[in-house]
């Protein structure tokens, strides 16, 4: 059954031929089983999962189910969980128990899923190989077989790798510069980050907020729309959330793409990119070509500068958002402070992560008195320039498609000892955050035995176009179906 | 671009993150790079160019004025380092 | 030397919106601590702010009445700082685009001139905490049912010259934020708190020196002694040679002394920026038009009113229009009193005094402003006297026997204004005042003769039980006195 979809398990479900209880326990014994390898969850809520189940397989008795009714699936430790602890991998969080739900879980809790734990992550989100986690770092359950330990990618390496480990049949997510495709593309998943706004950011722990948005984990673009279905929507408790209406995503899956206008950002196939990776990249094109539609070069001139004003943008919200970890009213508290100044400076020296205090620093740097114009206002400007670019692009075509790392899983260690470094794993992924626009990630071939990602990039609320076309793609692919060793 | 030691303890005072001596070394040199590849934006000509706060060009929505929430103390002080009588405490605040 | 003063204040007025201006926790003052600080206001990881609606239609409101512009379209920013009754980090307020922008209030003074002053801006921001410190065991409570109150903050332009003009402009903005209905006006609990500006500079200088800014002073009486004692302590520093360090200070109204606050300018860089929360605020027509319908009469507009309607001067207009209970009052005892000038005076004389020597408020009053034009309708028909008035204005105080003629008729206060009945008084108590009779007759000098007319009239009240109408009596008197 751990092999299978959500869609697959959802009628497996609805058939009879399993109760959730049984296929609960199954994830569960995967879980306890193979998770010490990868490490990819925080907290397992096996006695709630097993209780939800039961009550998921009596309202399917009573003839109360809906698609997710009893299905499994896990959230990332960044969505508030009642009763649940809530981390963000970090050590600030570490036993911080929300009494309130997130949004997206309390709409999950609605559609009657079954959440089996929380999920890694790169502490507060930041990262991108999941070894910023107070909680350990990840193993990318690919490349394991030739001895090296691989990260998933980051931040949301924990939903990713759990997926692709076939701990869990989908996970939540989040994506600030990349961290929803990146793990994706790393783990050989699908991942679909929505257009800014279209899921609710309440409960969500911030990291950017003009940036962060929730999205999608799973093995196939059809569970994606599936979990879209259940995510997606007004919120009136964040004023970001956009009053629009939700399509049903799976109605459009099946839409033929011939005619589809696919364009290709030049700047994303630089000679930063790994030409093996380039070269599956294509591929994947070519496959759409054979599909019906139609490609061209496009351009994105101002996508270059999308990773410098993304280290302004970002770490300027995120020392504000930061703030409220003070030790003060919930989370770590330092040890007998002597003072104020203690209290609060040494809980968030000891709280808090070496990348976290960095990006806290850079941004207080960068909207500190005499470089605000230079920094923020500077970057706001660029910003504009990058959501320009892909206005622009949209009038010719009708997707965008590009790789989604510059290079596949890379060795667990090999990039931390420079954050600039780790920052330019996200320069494919980045501009879409500046600009808002929906984009996925897409299984779409091997280099040396690890899984490359199709990123693919859409206009704003054209979540359905995006899924479509990777639906159609894994209609005539199988490399979201196979198994790491 | 380079941050200077005196910057870096200046935002860590602001940022209210103690920094131990033998941190700052590191963190010039990190945060120094982090700079230099954020100056990258100098070089865009953004003289007629709007800043943009917001992807979206959206308006905000007003909320009406009915109270909707309960007491819940005791759940939210459940979760806190230090309380008494209803009150968090922290160290002696001087005015 | 001479020095000019030079002030301007800051002024947070909590807005009397039911809730928070991020969250729906209630505002209601007086609740256990921290039972009204919801997840967004206690800054829980992941809350949202959503903005209230009223909060705005008051700022709107407020814009309206001090002929502002208003903000068509405000944004929120981040104001960043670390502080326990604090709990984002950040307070959200607005920097540049506020919603109330420039207008003016004129305000007047007691030499009978008036004042403009001008209203830089007002934004709107979310109040903090509250800091208790008692002892903790060497620990300060936090009470965080304060944090997220809508309040306005109003800059003015340093228009203001002297105490004097300072504490007027701050009354007449107290009555205005009350009777339009956005504030409830209660400085005991905070709900207005003065910011005061105050810089010297050489009589007729234009150069402005140095300012110190004294804070959260929350009585009138006490913003009057901490300019005074900020100015005498400039000058002290100036006659000596000194210069003034920009300083935010603490006054202490109870030992009438001051002291520099943690030098928080020094300290902090606040790192503003617009709140990424929060997208900008669009102001409408629609929605002014509906914050405009919502004001009551102005002050202003009712001072012009009562000058123009009920033929009062400028000072009694004044007194009675400021506070609009106090209006109400007066033109309900108008209405019913048949003669304004006697209602005003009346309100303004009798019964405002009262109110001083019971220490009540216009609607703590025991009687209506129908009771009271009763009144004043019975004096004004010469029913009864101004002396009889008062003992039926005691009687209706102490709710002895509801409506003027009531007591009038109960306690015999009917003033007689029959003539012929009046005629034959002064006839008899004349008959018995010969000797003064010739000694008025034979007196050339007419002011003399005006005194010793008084003469008669003590005897002649004593005569009609004190009934006799005064006016007539005296006619009457004059009549046979110079036959």
């Amino acid at each position: 059954m751990h092999n299978k979809s959500v869609a697959e398990l959802s009628r497996e479900l609805e058939s009879g031929k399993i109760s959730s209880v049984e296929l609960t326990r199954e994830f569960l014994d995967r879980i306890k089983a193979e998770d010490g390898q990868y490490n990819s969850f925080i907290t397992v809520t096996e006695d709630k999962a097993m209780a939800d189940a039961k009550a998921a397989d009596e309202q399917r008795a009573a003839g109360q189910a809906s698609v997710w009714t009893g299905v499994p699936f896990a959230h990332k430790d960044i969505f508030c969980t009642n009763g649940v602890a809530t981390t963000a991998g970090s050590k600030m969080l570490a036993n911080f128990v929300p009494p309130y739900d997130a949004t997206v879980t309390a709409n999950f809790r609605a559609a009657g899923a079954v959440c089996l734990g929380k999920t890694n992550m790169d502490e507060f989100a930041m990262g991108s190989s999941n070894e910023s986690s107070f909680f350990g770092p990840v193993t990318n359950p690919w490349g394991l077989s030739n001895g090296q330990k691989r990260v998933p990618g980051g931040s949301s390496g924990g939903s990713a790798a759990a997926i692709a480990a076939r701990l869990v049949p989908a996970a939540t997510a989040t994506d600030t510069g990349g961290s929803i495709r990146q793990p994706a593309a790393l783990c050989g998943v699908t991942g679909l980050k929505p257009t800014y706004g279209r899921v609710s950011r309440y409960g969500m722990i911030a990291f950017a907020s003009s940036l962060d948005q929730g999205g999608t984990m799973a093995r196939t673009a059809e569970d994606n729309a599936l979990m879209l279905n259940v995510m997606a929507g007004f919120d009136p408790k964040d004023s970001t959330c956009v009053d629009r209406a939700v399509p049903d995503y799976t109605a459009t899956l099946n839409e033929p793409l011939k005619g589809l206008r696919i364009g290709l950002p030049k700047e994303y196939f630089s000679d930063q990119l790994n030409p093996a990776m380039e070269q599956q990249v294509r591929n994947a094109v070519k496959e759409y070509e054979k599909l019906g539609a139609t490609v061209k070069e496009v351009s994105l001139p101002h996508a270059k500068l999308a990773i410098a004003a993304y280290y302004v943008i970002a770490p300027a919200e995120a020392s504000a958002n930061l703030s409220r970890f003070d030790g003060v009213r919930y989370g770590y508290r330092c040890e007998d402070p002597q003072d104020l100044n203690d209290l609060y400076t040494r809980t968030r020296a000891e709280g808090f992560g070496g990348e976290v205090k960095r990006r806290i620093l850079v941004g207080t740097y960068a909207l500190s008195a005499g470089y605000f114009d230079a920094y923020y206002l500077k970057a706001q400007k660029v910003r504009r320039l990058i959501q320009q670019d892909f206005i622009n692009a949209f009038k010719e075509v009708d997707v965008l498609m590009s790789p989604v790392s510059p290079s596949p899983a890379f060795v667990q260690g090999e990039k931390t000892s420079d954050p600039v470094t780790m920052y330019l794993e996200d320069i494919f992924t980045i501009a879409v955050n500046l600009a808002g626009v929906p984009a996925m990630s897409v299984p779409a071939g091997f280099v040396d035995g690890l899984p490359v990602g199709l990123q693919i990039i859409g206009n704003y609320f054209e979540e359905a176009r995006l899924l479509n076309a990777a639906h159609q793609f894994q209609q005539v692919t199988d490399w979201h179906q196979k198994l790491p060793q | 671009m380079t941050i200077s030691r005196e910057d870096i303890e200046k935002v860590a005072v602001l940022a209210r993150i103690r920094l131990d001596e033998e941190q700052i070394p590191a963190l010039e040199n990190d945060l120094g790079n982090i700079l230099s590849l954020v100056d990258q934006l100098s070089a865009a000509d953004t003289d007629s160019v709007e800043p943009l706060a917001h992807p979206l060009d959206a308006v905000q929505r007003l909320r009406t004025d009915d109270v909707t929430e309960t007491n819940q103390r005791e759940a939210f002080q459940a979760i806190a380092p230090a309380t008494e009588d209803g009150l968090y405490l922290v160290p002696r605040v001087i005015e | 030397m001479q020095w000019d003063i030079v002030i301007g204040l800051e002024i947070h007025v909590q807005l009397a919106t039911k809730t928070k201006i991020f969250s729906g926790s209630s505002t209601a003052f007086g609740a256990e601590p921290n039972t009204q600080a919801s997840a967004v206001d206690l800054a829980m990881p992941g809350t949202l702010p959503v903005p209230n609606e009223q909060a705005f239609r008051y700022a709107v409101m407020f814009g309206l009445a001090v002929n502002a512009e208003i903000g068509r379209r405000s944004v929120f920013d981040r104001k960043n700082y670390f502080y326990p009754d604090l709990p984002k980090g950040y307070q959200t307020t607005q920097l540049d685009h506020p919603i109330v922008g420039p207008g003016f209030v004129d305000v007047d003074l007691a030499d009978g001139s008036s004042k403009r002053v001008r209203i830089h801006h007002a934004h709107l921001e979310e109040d903090a905490g509250k800091s208790l410190h008692e002892d903790f065991h060497g620990m300060t409570g936090i009470d965080l049912n304060r944090a997220g109150t809508p309040l306005i903050e109003i800059v003015t332009e340093p228009d203001m010259n002297s105490a004097e003009e300072a504490v007027a402009f701050a009354k007449k903005l107290h009555s205005l934020v009350s009777s339009i209905g956005i504030c409830d006006g209660d400085m005991s609990q905070g709900s207005l708190r003065f910011d005061v500006n105050i810089s010297l500079k050489r009589k007729g200088s234009d150069e402005l020196g140095t300012r110190t800014e004294t804070k959260n002073l929350n009585s009138f009486r006490f913003m009057e002694q901490a300019i005074a004692h900020e100015v005498e302590r400039q000058m002290d520093i100036l006659e000596d040679g000194g210069r003034i360090i920009q300083e935010t200070r603490l006054y202490n109204g109870e030992r009438d002394e001051s002291r520099s606050m943690r030098s928080k300018e020094e300290a902090n860089d606040y790192r503003y920026f617009p709140c990424p929360d929060l997208l900008p605020v669009v102001i409408d027509d629609a929605f002014i038009e509906s914050a405009r319908d919502l004001l009551p009469e102005l002050p202003d507009e009712r001072k012009a009113r009562f000058k123009k309607r009920y033929g009062l001067n400028d000072y009694d207009a004044r007194l009675l229009s400021d506070d609009a209970r106090m209006a109400t009052f007066f033109e309900e005892t108008a209405s019913h009193g048949k003669d304004a000038k006697l209602a005003a005076n009346w309100v303004l004389g009798e019964f405002s005094a009262r109110l001083n020597a019971d220490d009540k408020t216009v609607v703590q009053a025991p009687i209506t402003g129908k009771q009271l034009g009763q009144l004043v309708a019975r004096i004004a028909d010469n029913t009864v006297s101004s002396s009889g008035a008062k003992k039926v204005f005691e009687a209706l105080w102490n709710g002895d026997g509801g409506n003027a003629d009531a007591i009038i008729e109960a306690q015999g206060l009917k003033q007689v204004s029959d003539t012929g009945a009046l005629e034959q008084m002064v006839d008899e108590v004349l008959a018995g005042m010969p000797d003064q009779v010739a000694q008025y007759q034979q007196e050339t000098d007419p002011k003399k003769q005006k005194k010793m007319l008084g003469g008669f009239m003590g005897p002649l009240m004593k005569a009609s039980k004190g009934q006799g109408n005064p006016k007539l009596f005296n006619e009457i008197l004059l009549k046979k006195l110079n036959h």
